[in-house]
């Protein structure tokens, strides 16, 4: 989940619309953006998709800054193929956003100013190149665990989006086991990185998720929606479930003392987070919030040349075209 | 120089130049100003490390001493490597970035489509794939440079500024020497000299659209591809590129 905390808007449409347009979700059409949608179910896709939108674009700087420090050149065409998927995954959700009334520039706008969020994970530095492992393996592991229920959502153009996104993600995180797997089968130094990638990544991880939201009343909202699917509790333990055993099988060690098998739930017993690092993190406090907004900033303020100088192209060649016809 | 170490370096030339301007391009990752253009910038450096990977594949076994192809990118010092001297300039703005790339992809797909006939069939092999690649290249740095070239007041200040900056690189691509030469007498490489007369065709054409004026010089830096002095700018992209290599030797990643 690259989009987290999200807070349904409320609705104050005609009872009967509503009725109508909740009866088709439960039979499990596909809601399309010409046809009618309550306000709330907009405004609340809107900023679900922004976010995970904006989270693919500053998702690409922790993985970015290895692309000109990879191993091998393999190595190096394979993470900038990956950078460049998740930019091309930005692009396919600003597109599912537009659908609802909203431009790629105002959203665009509305994160570099900070009123939209992007997921906290990205807020964490990349140390060593075992980071581009554990990226793989636990960050697109946990964001797979959203992503495939999400294909099955209400709204058809974010649905269409989910299911081109996921068959990315797949190999995103085939090729971090990949990584974690040659480092935990290497040098001394190479099992310690990975085994410290592990580390840093694995709480940071289950924060992705957001807070347990078993209680909430939005999600509840977004759940008959169909634009949510899981449980934020249901989804990280799931993600525990499928990763730990690939942590073993690595020789790798989940951070976390108090993991357990527990035979009646089918399931293991782990440790929460530390929330309120995941809050301070979500307020800018997070080790590279600065950066990322730097960073995105930068690349907005000194790309405006570059936008209004292709712009004043394209009006000249209309201009000229229409002046021939 | 024997044949083979001539071909060697040759290899070496091409190789080193599709790593250098790959390496360059990939800095622009996540940072480009608009979206589209951060993909395509992308897929660009992917499209030239994946030929890197061919042509200093071919190189290893050209020279036979058993060093693989990431050797040769990821532990040689700057005097070893063989790139042009125009690609290992700095990215500066996109205006710059984009520039320095129609300059080199009006003189790849020239070379390329001259290289696919090559009567070496490994070169002519490789060449073809490239050259579809490198048609798309062109294509998209040509429309680019003309857009900002003749956009706004401020665009084409930059490109004009980028255009003064990197035109004395121009001449070493288009100019030949006895690696050149030597391996256009095998019949391996074109004539650079009737290269150069396309390449020209090709360029004012699109300096022409761009409403850039070409500079009235024909000054050429040199020493990128015989490697007898490259510019202070490789030695720091090598000793980010080569190093993991350098402080792990030895490790598989």
């Amino acid at each position: 989940m690259y989009a987290q905390m999200i807070t349904s808007e409320a609705t104050q449409d005609d009872p009967e619309k509503l009725t109508t347009f909740q009866a088709r979700i439960d039979s499990g059409e596909k809601i399309e953006p010409k046809d009618w949608m309550p306000e709330g179910y907009r405004k609340t896709l809107i900023r679900q998709i922004g976010q995970h939108a904006h989270s693919e674009i500053v998702g690409q700087l922790p993985e970015g800054n290895w692309i000109t420090r990879a191993p091998t050149l393999e190595r190096k065409a394979i993470l900038l193929a990956k950078v460049q998927d998740e930019a091309g995954h930005g692009l396919y959700l600003y597109g599912a956003a537009e659908t609802l009334g909203v431009s790629r520039d105002e959203l665009t706008e509305m994160l570099l100013d900070g009123r939209m969020k992007y997921s906290s994970i990205f807020n964490y530095p990349t140390l060593t190149w075992a980071d581009m492992g554990a990226v793989g393996l636990l960050v697109d592991g946990a964001a797979i665990m959203n992503q495939v229920p999400l294909q099955r959502t209400s709204y058809g153009p974010y649905s269409r989006a989910m299911i081109r996104i996921c068959k990315e993600e797949s190999f995103h995180q085939r090729q971090g086991y990949h990584i974690m797997m040659k480092m935990a089968q290497g040098t001394t130094a190479q099992k310690k990185m990975a085994q410290d990638a592990l580390n840093r990544f694995w709480y940071p991880s289950l924060m992705m998720f957001g807070p347990s939201d078993k209680d909430s009343v939005h999600s509840a909202q977004s759940m008959a929606w169909k634009i949510k699917m899981n449980t934020n509790d249901e989804l990280r333990q799931k993600f525990v479930d499928q990763t730990v055993p690939q942590a073993e099988f690595l020789g790798l060690t989940v951070p976390d003392k108090t993991l357990r098998w527990n035979e009646d739930k089918g399931g293991y017993d782990f440790a929460e987070p530390d929330w309120s690092e995941f809050f301070d993190v979500i307020k800018g406090n997070g080790p590279c919030n600065t950066e990322r907004l730097a960073a995105r900033n930068k690349a907005w303020d000194d790309g405006a040349w570059v936008r209004d100088g292709l712009m004043a192209h394209a009006a000249k060649k209309r201009a000229a075209k229409l002046a021939a016809e | 120089m024997t044949d083979q170490e001539a071909l060697f370096e040759y290899l070496l030339r091409l190789g080193d130049s599709t790593l250098i301007l790959g390496h360059r391009i990939s800095e622009w990752c996540g940072h480009a100003p608009v979206l589209e253009e951060d993909i395509a910038l992308a897929n660009t450096a992917l499209d030239l490390i994946g030929q890197t990977q061919m042509w200093l594949g071919l190189a290893a076994e050209v020279e036979g001493a058993g060093r693989s192809a990431d050797e040769l990118a990821m532990l040689r010092d700057v005097w070893d490597f063989r790139n042009l001297l125009l690609v290992e300039q700095p990215n500066g703005d996109f205006g710059q970035t984009m520039m320095r790339q129609c300059l080199f992809d009006a003189f790849h797909i020239e070379l390329l489509t001259a290289l696919s006939q090559s009567d070496d069939n490994r070169i002519a092999g490789i060449s073809a794939k490239a050259l579809k690649e490198v048609t798309y290249h062109l294509d998209r740095s040509s429309e680019t440079v003309i857009g900002l070239g003749d956009g706004t007041e401020e665009s084409h200040r930059r490109m004009q500024a980028a255009l003064d900056l990197l035109w004395p690189y121009v001449g070493e691509m288009v100019t030949p020497d006895a690696v050149d030469t030597a391996m256009h007498a095998a019949g391996i490489a074109p004539d650079l000299t009737a290269l150069r007369a396309r390449f020209d065709t090709r360029i004012d054409a699109i300096l022409t659209d761009a409403t850039l004026v070409k500079p009235d010089s024909t000054y050429a830096q040199t020493g990128g591809k015989t490697g007898f002095r490259h510019s202070e700018h490789l030695g720091h992209l090598l000793t980010q590129m080569q190093w993991l290599q350098r402080a792990y030797p030895g490790a598989a990643w």
